[in-house]
């Protein structure tokens, strides 16, 4: 096994560029992408190595980014769309809602819609506004699209290079605070599917589901709780479009209890759905209702008060508490 | 009308006019064919607006007015070329070898398409104004990729030329040098909304701020939009970029069966348009030039009489599709939304049930 210990964003690099050897039709599209290599180097010598037919530095017009890679889709092109900011995105929403995710159906199964759009999503960074949101609801929400998030550079690596090689449209969030953190990666096979929930930590006593940014925050939660003598079990969704049931409701058959993270408002929001579809699921093995651990219902708010907004180890470890105090 | 930027070689009257930079290359015989193009795409339409005020179609977007500027750039495109259109380009789907009953699955509620794009080069009707604009620019790119020498041509009108994502396709398509033709029919009207409002000046010109030429064409001329929308093809497809054409037209009908014209635009105002029809035009020509005689004329109109009556046949034969087929294409691989939906429409009982 050939491993190697990596940032998220260069395990993002390597298996961008592992894609672009493997298919001479994977393109990269997107503002900064080429000479700079991306605001995060996500994309750091990809032009260099690969040419600017192939690395486009893109005009500054996010429905564009997404709108001709559609074209360059039914021309039998993948392109990875690079939006350099969550809160960019909504430029290209329509493009998204309206042709990426209903194309194929349009065209009875004649238009592959091959195309990622990768979007760092969450806050975290000490941004300015519109540089640390969470629009991946929107997506969820939409038939057609597929969501997937990853929270790890192995992960990053393999989950980058399934969302090329697979033929629905992907939105991939890339978790922007964790681009910086290492990991081992294995450079030999992916470690799940694309669309696997993950168990990162078995437990018994509550299950905690993050994805992204918030694996972490429960990981530390579940350290944390384990001292008080709390086994907690911390499950990567890692797919938020659709969701790997099996696997949370296995684990909330196992420990009664769910608690949802995420950086998102609660409203109508991914961990909103995930607490519906698990209630439905598992009702008979629920000892709690299910909690979701959110950003609050306000607009971003300004970054050096952001982490009061976004889930802190603290709020999770408050809401395992509430769960657990629902039969004691 | 009468605007000396205008590409004109075929007066209303039908008699024709020299042009600096452009002359009809096409023998009579051919004429002849786009003559019978543009009365067969009319008779199908109001077959069409027929079918809907009888209750056979949810709704349909005419095209009447519209024909030479349809027909005239549909068979100026090269088989290889690739079209991207919005709903209401019926007379294109029809230079592209799409069956008139495909166009109208769409209207008849029973698809969001109607036909399979990849094999008649024509991609399928785009609602949202102004989307395939990029579509066809991000193809353009793919075919630059390629090394092709084809061309590709978007159509949209009067009203998308206000659309974020039709300008946005004209800074791409200058950028990267696309081998495009940006075809906007300028048909007077947005529903209601009136040329005035979209522009404060001529829509071809926004070309050159943009970096690329612009040509104005009378849209009711088939002979100038053939040569015009040919000479745009052949420079987009040997790297000469995009061209944008503005085919100067005029919708006679309504926007769609939904519609009142009468509430907004005034009985002489379409009187004008009407004395200025893309078919009579060629017909006299082809009379007074061509000495055609009335025979001809009317076994066309019976050709197109018998296509009408085909295509009124096929649209009723179209049936509720199957509900389950909803599911179809949703995706390309399996998805267990989609396996968990028809698996509770099956278990309910597939038929629908009262609202």
């Amino acid at each position: 096994m050939t491993t190697q210990t990596m940032t998220m964003a260069k395990a993002l690099n390597e298996g961008l560029r592992a894609a672009m050897e493997k298919n001479k039709k994977v393109l990269i599209m997107g503002e900064d992408v080429g000479k700079l290599g991306g605001v995060f180097r996500i994309t750091d010598g990809l032009q260099k190595d690969f040419g600017e037919d192939r690395v486009i530095d893109a005009p500054l017009a996010e429905s564009a980014i997404v709108g001709t890679a559609v074209g360059l889709a039914i021309r039998g092109y993948r392109t990875v769309c690079e939006i350099q900011f969550d809160g960019f995105v909504y430029p290209a929403f329509d493009q998204i809602v309206s042709q990426v995710a209903k194309l194929r159906k349009r065209s009875d199964g004649v238009y592959t819609m091959g195309l990622v759009i990768r979007i760092p999503f969450q806050g975290g960074i000490g941004a300015i506004e519109h540089h640390s949101e969470s629009p991946e609801a929107y997506f969820a929400h939409t038939a057609g699209l597929r969501v997937v998030s990853c929270s790890t550079p192995n992960d990053a690596y393999w989950m980058i290079q399934q969302s090329i090689e697979h033929d629905d449209p992907i939105i991939f969030c890339e978790p922007k605070s964790r681009y910086w953190e290492k990991g081992e990666v294995n450079l030999d096979e992916p470690p799940n599917g694309l669309f696997d929930a993950v168990v990162r930590r078995e437990g018994t006593d509550v299950t905690v589901v993050g994805y992204g940014s918030t694996v972490k925050t429960a990981l530390r939660a579940a350290d944390t709780a384990a001292q008080e003598g709390l086994s907690i079990e911390v499950i990567d969704a890692r797919s938020l479009a659709p969701f790997d049931l099996e696997t949370m409701a296995a684990s909330l058959t196992k420990t009664g209890r769910l608690v949802v993270v995420q950086e998102a408002p609660h409203t109508a929001s991914v961990g909103s759905e995930l607490v519906a579809s698990l209630s439905e699921r598992c009702f008979y093995s629920l000892r709690a209702p299910g909690i979701r651990v959110s950003g609050y219902h306000v607009p971003y708010p300004p970054t050096r008060i952001e982490e009061d907004y976004r889930p802190s180890v603290d709020r999770v470890l408050d809401a395992v508490d509430r769960v657990m105090g629902f039969d004691s | 009308m009468i605007d000396e930027e205008l590409v004109q070689l075929l007066t209303p009257e039908g008699e024709r006019v020299s042009h600096p930079e452009y002359e009809s290359t096409l023998s009579g015989e051919e004429i002849l064919g786009l003559y019978r193009d543009m009365v067969i795409i009319r008779r199908l339409c109001n077959e069409s607006t027929s079918l809907q005020r009888q209750g056979q179609l949810a709704l349909w977007a005419p095209v009447q007015g519209q024909e030479a500027a349809q027909i005239g750039a549909g068979r100026a495109l090269a088989p290889t070329d690739f079209t991207f259109p919005t709903y209401r380009e019926h007379g294109i789907a029809w230079c592209r070898g799409v069956p008139p009953e495909d166009m109208l699955r769409l209207f008849r509620a029973v698809s969001n398409g109607g036909w399979d794009p990849q094999k008649y080069r024509h991609s399928v009707p785009t609602i949202v104004l102004g989307n395939q604009a990029l579509h066809a620019v991000g193809y353009a790119m793919g075919v630059q990729r390629d090394g092709a020498e084809e061309a590709v041509m978007t159509f949209f009108g009067d009203g998308a030329s206000s659309q974020g994502d039709v300008l946005e396709s004209f800074v791409w398509a200058a950028s990267f040098n696309a081998p495009i033709v940006f075809f906007c029919q300028n048909n007077q009207w947005g529903i209601s909304t009136p040329m005035s409002t979209q522009s404060k000046i001529p829509l071809y010109h926004r070309a050159h701020g943009f970096g690329f030429p612009g040509v104005r064409v009378d849209g009711n001329d088939v002979l100038a939009v053939y040569e015009v929308t040919k000479r745009a093809l052949e420079s987009a497809r040997v790297g000469g970029g995009p061209t944008l054409i503005e085919a100067y037209t005029y919708r006679l009908g309504a926007h769609t069966t939904s519609d009142d014209p009468t509430r907004y635009r005034i009985d002489a105002e379409v009187e004008v348009w009407k004395h200025r029809d893309p078919i009579e035009r060629v017909k006299s020509l082809l009379v007074r030039e061509f000495k055609i005689k009335a025979g001809v004329f009317d076994d066309i109109v019976a050709e197109a009489d018998v296509l009408a009556l085909k295509l009124r046949d096929d649209v009723l034969a179209m049936d509720r599709p199957d509900p389950r087929t909803m599911f179809d294409n949703a995706y390309a691989t399996p998805h267990p939304l989609i396996d968990e939906g028809l698996r509770d429409m099956v278990e309910l009982g597939v038929g629908g049930g009262a609202h």
